[in-house]
């Protein structure tokens, strides 16, 4: 009897609880994608560049890994306006996001990116390749096994990260699910939903990364 | 658009700011140790355990670490108390929540910390006559703690960067003094600017102490 209830409880809130998990997928899309290619961009100036644009971009990624995300989040959502930036909610949350996550992405990308090997570059530049070509024929392909099982880490906590602009006010899974509490009074069984729902998109995509993982594994050898 | 910065509340208030700094840390000093202890268990039962032992820490370490922390605070703060009659202060509530979920990352830092143990070593330990619990205490740990100390280091950053979702409860850490700024004076802006520098500076300082700490322990 008390199992029926639950479940026509849960059908009653899906059609809002749906509308929350759209708004956390697109926003985390977004997000994944400008800071993709932020980050790998970032990264290849921070390899490439002289001395003192790489200094300031580490000053930049310093800065945000030695601050939480939601401060983070808070600060440039606020500041925006100072910036002379009027965009709509959902957009400024991307910015905000983008913002502390492009960071994470370049330290991945960066990281990969050192790890080829410096004859490599070498070779390439004997062969005649100017740096585009190179970057694109020799270093992304081989920068690339050590660059997605990572990058999928980070994918996972930038949808993991969406849930904080429920704090401003933007009806995502997070503040969707915090609305179908307050009006049936189910905390359990609304979060215990939401549990399973990030569960379940996050464990496909950690998944995915372990099966790249593997289909990468031979170049090891 | 012009606008006067006027930090004016916060400076007459900073021993408020200060104190949610404090509370901050201490929020971080309960979590990291119980986050450690689970941690490390959790990781020998996956390493030394039986398969079903090694099974459910999976299931453990995979539901925690997918969902949001903001998730899990609520989900233990609102929903656990009213599914088993519990209760518990939010204080309590969220010192539990971070170190469980803290301890799903850890668990993955101790195994592999674990599993990098040379073998020979352990050998060596029994070869000498010594018990399991003795290669365990003797051995393994001390060997496990230098290899991992970098990482562990790492998680430990990032617990005290999460306290800042204890927020959301209420409790008077230093993200909450900003928007307690903001609702007493709607100077947001000013509020960030001082919590934000705040933030970094105990996070380097945390960084550079567990830094020197990692040089003193390094593995030659």
């Amino acid at each position: 009897m008390e199992e029926r209830d639950f479940l026509s409880l849960v059908i009653v809130a899906w059609p809002a609880l749906q509308k929350g998990v759209l708004l956390t997928l697109g926003l985390a899309a977004v997000v994944v994608a400008i800071t993709l290619v932020l980050g790998v961009t970032t990264a290849v100036v921070m390899v490439y560049a002289g001395r003192w644009t790489r200094g300031v971009l580490r000053l930049y990624v310093d800065f945000i890994r030695g601050v939480p995300a939601l401060a983070i989040i808070f600060s440039i959502y606020y500041l925006l306006p100072f910036a002379g930036l009027q965009l709509r909610e959902f957009d400024s949350a991307a910015v905000a996001l983008a913002v502390f996550f492009t960071a994470h992405v370049t330290e991945v990308a960066r990281g990969a990116l050192e790890s080829v090997a410096r004859g490599q570059e070498d070779a390439a530049k004997a062969v005649g390749l100017w740096f585009m070509q190179r970057l694109a024929y020799v270093v992304f392909p081989q920068a690339m096994r050590r660059f997605l099982p990572p990058w999928m880490n980070v994918v996972v906590e930038i949808i993991k990260g969406t849930a904080l602009v429920s704090l401003l006010g933007i009806v995502d899974l997070m503040l969707a699910t915090q609305q179908v509490v307050g009006r049936t009074f189910e905390a359990m069984l609304f979060y215990g939903v939401a549990v399973a729902i990030y569960v379940l998109i996050n464990a496909t995509l950690s998944n995915l990364s372990r099966m790249l993982e593997r289909r990468f594994a031979y170049l090891d050898r | 658009m012009s606008y006067d910065f006027n930090f004016t509340f916060i400076w007459n208030n900073f021993d408020v700011v200060l104190m949610g700094l404090v509370n901050s840390l201490r929020l971080a000093a309960l979590s990291i140790p119980i986050a450690m202890a689970l941690g490390l268990l959790l990781a020998l039962i996956y390493v030394d355990g039986h398969r079903i032992g090694r099974g459910l820490v999976a299931g453990y370490v995979e539901v925690v670490r997918n969902a949001p922390l903001l998730l899990w605070v609520y989900l233990v703060f609102y929903g656990v108390p009213q599914a088993t009659g519990l209760r518990y202060d939010r204080e309590v509530s969220f010192v539990a929540t971070l170190s469980c979920y803290g301890a799903a990352y850890l668990v993955e830092v101790f195994r592999s910390g674990l599993e990098s143990v040379p073998r020979g070593q352990i050998d060596a330990g029994y070869a000498i006559g010594m018990t399991s619990p003795q290669v365990l205490l003797h051995v393994r740990l001390p060997t496990m703690f230098r290899i991992i100390l970098p990482a562990l280091s790492n998680s430990c950053i990032s617990l005290f960067k999460d306290t800042s979702i204890a927020m959301v409860l209420g409790i008077p850490e230093l993200a909450f003094t900003a928007q307690w700024i903001n609702t007493s004076t709607f100077r947001v802006v000013e509020a960030w600017m001082v919590i934000v520098p705040l933030y970094l500076v105990t996070t380097y300082a945390i960084i550079f102490a567990l830094r020197r700490l990692e040089r003193r322990f390094k593995v030659a």
